[in-house]
């Protein structure tokens, strides 16, 4: 078990447990970008913000995606990390992730996801530059965005640019790629190249902001989102204070409120994007950890809620495990 | 041999020692000697472009470092510190 820190002082690290959690070690040589030199800025890691396990293929293998962006493998289970030079040193880096891009948390590579059928085809997620596709296990790296709006740029539709929050292969079709943009929700099947705004069949006085999407471990048409109030200044809540799960079960045709047990007013929290998750149960059980320190549970699928746990500092990331 | 002083953030590393005795002629030789004595130290202090962490501070004597590359003599002291922050 593989956990990123940072504290104000010491700056980023990486923690790990073979023992369930209950020590922990410090990572011998944690993610750090090269030292510069003399072209562009100079990079020095911000924060760890995603683990991803490597391919089942290849146990020892673990990656992370950092702010500023950078993409790290560890090839020993998390001692040490190397800088992955396909991505961090490739010629259109600085374009891809310019030194004065960010979101409010830092610029980040926010996410890697592995096919599950072949360790070398990749993807990662960004908040300055969308989607990449590796098909050579991060030597080389293509932008994956067509069709993903930038709302915020000239070209609303450039072929890199965009704030991918969330991407999530369909487990039982890895083809499928889900993704809960900055400007929307978005599908994709491979091999084709462009995205479908999926979420233009959302209600429009909730619309498609949020930060997650989560893929049903067995059904490839099932998803959840938690939309989130995308209307003016980005309040980070719920669309008029009334938390709620959309649900589709046809591939983003349609969408279905799950809101019982939520508060129908005055609950002013939303959920980040590696706060939902699902786990592999029947019916399965969904479990979201909120910005006001709540984790919320369903155990039948979305149709109803309760909070399990209250009073935590906000929340960032929720897992689930099998016992 | 220069005094260091070593702050609370980073007593976990050095086996609760705040008060340590380190070789060098420069601030990073001394953070080099402690690093070898207490592995991963340094890195907290530093970044790996070599830049004092935005909330660390090191003074020789009663003076800021600003760079690692300063030197440092057996009549000096090192002071790390973390930065005011957090609260």
């Amino acid at each position: 078990m593989l956990m990123a820190a940072s504290t104000g002082h010491l700056g980023p690290t990486i923690f790990r447990s073979t023992d369930g959690g209950e020590t922990w070690t410090e990572a011998r040589q944690p993610p750090a970008f090269p030292k510069a030199d003399g072209e562009g800025p100079s990079r020095a890691v911000d924060h760890s913000f995603w683990l991803e396990p490597g391919h089942p293929s290849e146990p020892d293998v673990w990656w992370a995606g950092t702010s500023p962006p950078g993409l790290f493998r560890s090839a020993d289970g998390g001692v040490t990390w190397e800088s992955v030079s396909g991505f961090n040193d490739h010629p259109n880096y600085w374009d891809w992730c310019p030194a004065d891009g960010g979101t409010p948390d830092g610029a980040l590579l926010n996410q890697v996801q592995i096919d599950p059928r072949d360790k070398a085809h990749m993807y990662v997620a960004t908040s300055t530059a969308g989607v990449f596709e590796t098909r050579d296990q991060g030597a080389s790296w293509r932008p994956l965005n067509q069709g993903v709006e930038a709302n915020f740029l000239p070209d609303p539709y450039p072929e890199y640019g965009q704030d991918a929050h969330y991407i999530a292969l369909a487990p039982t079709m890895p083809d499928r790629i889900w993704q809960q943009n900055h400007c929307g929700i978005y599908r994709l099947d491979r091999p084709a190249e462009r995205w479908d705004r999926i979420g233009q069949a959302m209600p429009p006085e909730i619309g498609d902001i949020g930060f997650t999407i989560v893929p049903h471990p067995r059904d490839a048409d099932t998803a959840w989102v938690f939309p989130m109030d995308g209307t003016e200044v980005w309040p980070r809540t719920s669309p008029g204070g009334k938390p709620a799960v959309y649900r589709t079960s046809d591939a983003g045709r349609s969408w279905e409120r799950q809101d019982a047990g939520f508060p129908t007013e005055q609950g002013w929290f939303t959920v980040k994007r590696q706060a939902f998750c699902a786990d592999a149960g029947s019916p399965v059980g969904l479990y979201l950890g909120a910005t006001n320190g709540e984790v919320w549970m369903s155990d039948d699928e979305g149709a109803a809620w309760r909070p399990i746990a209250r009073h935590l500092p906000e929340i960032y990331s929720v897992v689930a495990a099998p016992l | 041999m220069v005094q260091v002083f070593i702050p609370s953030q980073l007593t976990s590393y050095t086996d609760g020692a705040s008060r340590l005795l380190a070789a060098g002629a420069s601030i990073e030789q001394v953070l080099d000697d402690l690093d070898r004595r207490f592995p991963g130290l340094k890195f907290r202090v530093i970044d790996e472009q070599d830049r004092i962490r935005r909330h660390m501070r090191i003074f020789r004597n009663g003076d800021r470092a600003q760079d690692i590359r300063l030197p440092v003599s057996e009549a000096d002291e090192v002071l790390i510190f973390g930065a005011l922050s957090g609260g």
